[in-house]
């Protein structure tokens, strides 16, 4: 087991009117590990992350990154530690690729710092790793969405952090190329960087991801292996849908299908 | 749309960088264009003067602020002198600097909201410095005009803010919206003032502060809007990296380290603290921040490293020119300098409109 390079105890969220979005939460993510954080709308999963993050002021419980006590970070440190991709990045908003990698250093660069040569070769070689080294020079705004996911993985990759945060990655992709993020997300993981990751399809997670957390109605109600984790049991319970684990040539798929009353 | 299953290639190296665009290059010849117009458009008036007689006046001048050097004899007859150095100099130099700084306003303004269409004059801000500087030439408030301005500029600001924020997202068609309503509401009341005191010109004098004037900018002018630009000017050029990072949201900024609430009040009060200044010293002239910007966005860079600088020197060359057409093209008739801004603003700021609507609702 390697060590946590993030772990959150306790962790609780209310919105005024004292409304709950989230509730003694715990999570660990390990270096080189694909924690997933999975459950239905409104379980609290983009809270959770945005707490994580910095994007959320921490009401209750502790976060700690290898140890330390964000707390006593500055916010561009917790930056140089962390890297968020949020779920649908504004697709119309213009700027060079390239530049889009280059706001991955931001917490690593001084206000008056041009960019280096350094900070230039980093970020071909993070586009480069997400697969996206030939969009360089293009606009952004004149991408598809699954080549705009891949740019903004190499931005995250160019804070060069030892947490990777990702919202819902594969939301409205393909499936050419959600297979290429996930595939990407593995590669990031095999490198050492741990990565958190908040998902839907409970398949997909269960290939993508060493450890799942089952946030419903902000708690978290299940933690541990993807195949020990989702059982039918807990599918049931928590999404209202029928699960059955099935296996084929491929390996185990989940399949899913609505619920029937003649179950009981 | 080719998305193929890139099989995971072997490591070869950093791949070569683009070819990117030399901003210092674009920056020098910015500096040099705006030398030259300034030089040029002192010359421009019903008494020629020539660069030569500019630059010996200029010169002359100069050399005398520095201590211990004795200034440099002046060949020309004291009523020519007083011709560039009192009369036409400061009010080219005012026109440079206003023009700088609502450029970078509409920078920081456009950037901050994440809207295209946010320039002081469309959210109201310069409207409400007005009313500022006007209640107190003419109810005798008993502050400095440019702190009355700037009072304005806030007050004004915080209005269309809080009224495009009510009971709902601040959406860039409500900002725009609130911004109108605002700027009508400072307009208004800015004309009651003038007329209600019942001072000789009124006409004139409520075009001047609605629509702009440097008809009367002197070397005073000149120094409030270089301090302003030069005090909030070190501030932004410091908040380029941040302001780059607001581009795909609040969360996005916040998780490459930037302090979103921070940084929002402290330049959008800044940019007030500009619009302030800019105002007390020329009225309100419109769409130099909403233009400026735009064109260096679509010609040159988005990166508010070099966005900012660009800006600066692309306004001040503009209202320059427009300021030396708004004295000269009617002469000796002078026409609001907000006259010749928005003749060129308004049909940029129609094909924004057009140009948004085609890429959908944001």
């Amino acid at each position: 087991m390697t060590a946590p390079v993030l772990s959150a105890r306790d962790l609780g969220y209310a919105v005024a009117g004292g409304t709950e979005l989230l509730r003694g939460v715990d999570v660990t993510v390990r270096a080189g590990r694909i924690t997933g954080v999975l459950g239905p709308n409104g379980a609290g999963k983009s809270t959770l992350l945005r707490l994580l993050v910095g994007a959320l002021g921490l009401q209750r419980g502790t976060v700690h990154l290898s140890g330390s006590d964000v707390t006593a970070m500055s916010r561009r440190q917790r930056a140089q530690r962390v890297a968020f991709v949020a779920q649908d990045s504004p697709a119309e908003v213009s700027m060079d690729v390239l530049d889009v990698v280059l706001l991955g250093r931001t917490p690593h660069l001084g206000p008056f710092a041009a960019d280096s040569p350094a900070d230039l070769a980093l970020a071909m070689r993070c586009l480069q790793r997400a697969g996206a080294d030939h969009l360089a020079g293009r606009d952004i705004a004149t991408l598809s969405g699954g080549e705009r996911q891949k740019v903004h993985l190499a931005r995250a990759l160019a804070q060069e952090p030892e947490v990777l945060v990702l919202d819902e990655p594969t939301n409205h992709l393909d499936v050419a190329a959600q297979m290429q993020v996930l595939d990407l997300i593995g590669a990031v993981a095999a490198t050492g960087t741990g990565v958190l990751v908040a998902m839907h399809d409970l398949d997909q997670a269960a290939r993508t991801c060493d450890q799942v957390l089952v946030l419903d109605r902000g708690r978290a109600v299940a933690a541990g292996g993807p195949g020990r984790v989702l059982t039918a049991e807990l599918i049931a319970a928590v999404w209202g849908v029928d699960a059955e684990w099935v296996s084929s040539s491929r390996g185990r798929t989940l399949v899913l299908s609505p619920l029937r009353p003649s179950i009981a | 749309m080719s998305t193929t299953l890139t099989p995971r290639r072997a490591r070869t190296g950093t791949p070569p960088v683009p070819r990117r665009s030399r901003h210092g290059r674009w920056l020098a010849a910015g500096v040099i264009t705006l030398a030259v117009s300034a030089v040029v458009a002192t010359g421009v008036g019903p008494a020629g003067v020539s660069p030569g007689e500019i630059l010996t006046s200029a010169w002359h001048h100069l050399s005398g602020l520095v201590p211990g050097i004795e200034p440099v004899a002046n060949p020309l007859s004291p009523a020519r002198d007083a011709i560039i150095w009192q009369g036409r100099a400061p009010r080219v130099l005012t026109a440079a600097l206003v023009g700088a700084g609502l450029a970078l306003c509409g920078v920081v303004m456009q950037g901050l909201t994440r809207n295209p269409l946010a320039d002081p004059y469309l959210l109201g801000v310069s409207s409400g410095a007005s009313l500022g500087a006007v209640a107190v030439l003419l109810l005798g408030l008993a502050l400095w005009l440019p702190v009355a301005a700037f009072l304005g500029a806030l007050a004004a600001l915080a209005a269309t803010l809080a009224l495009a924020g009510f009971g709902g997202r601040l959406t860039p068609a409500r900002t725009i919206l609130a911004g109108i309503a605002v700027a009508q509401a400072c307009a208004a009341l800015v004309s009651f003032t003038i007329f209600a005191s019942t001072r000789g010109d009124s006409y004139r004098e409520i075009l001047g502060w609605l629509l702009g004037s440097l008809a009367r900018a002197g070397w005073a002018s000149a120094g409030i809007a270089g301090a302003a630009l030069l005090a909030v000017g070190v501030v932004l050029a410091a908040a380029g990296r941040s302001l780059d990072a607001f581009a795909f949201g609040d969360t996005s900024a916040a998780s490459l380290g930037v302090s979103v609430t921070r940084l929002r009040w402290t330049l959008l009060t800044l940019s007030a603290l500009l619009t302030g200044a800019m105002v007390a010293v020329s009225g309100a002239i419109g769409f130099v921040g909403l233009v400026v910007p735009h064109i260096v966005r679509l010609a040159i860079t988005r990166r508010h490293r070099w966005l900012l600088p660009l800006s600066g020197v692309a306004g001040a060359t503009f209202l320059l020119w427009a300021d030396t057409a708004a004295r000269s093209v009617f002469a000796p008739m002078e026409v609001p300098v907000g006259v010749f801004t928005a003749g060129i603003g308004a049909p940029v700021f129609a094909w924004l409109l057009l140009r948004q609507r085609a890429g959908g609702e944001r």
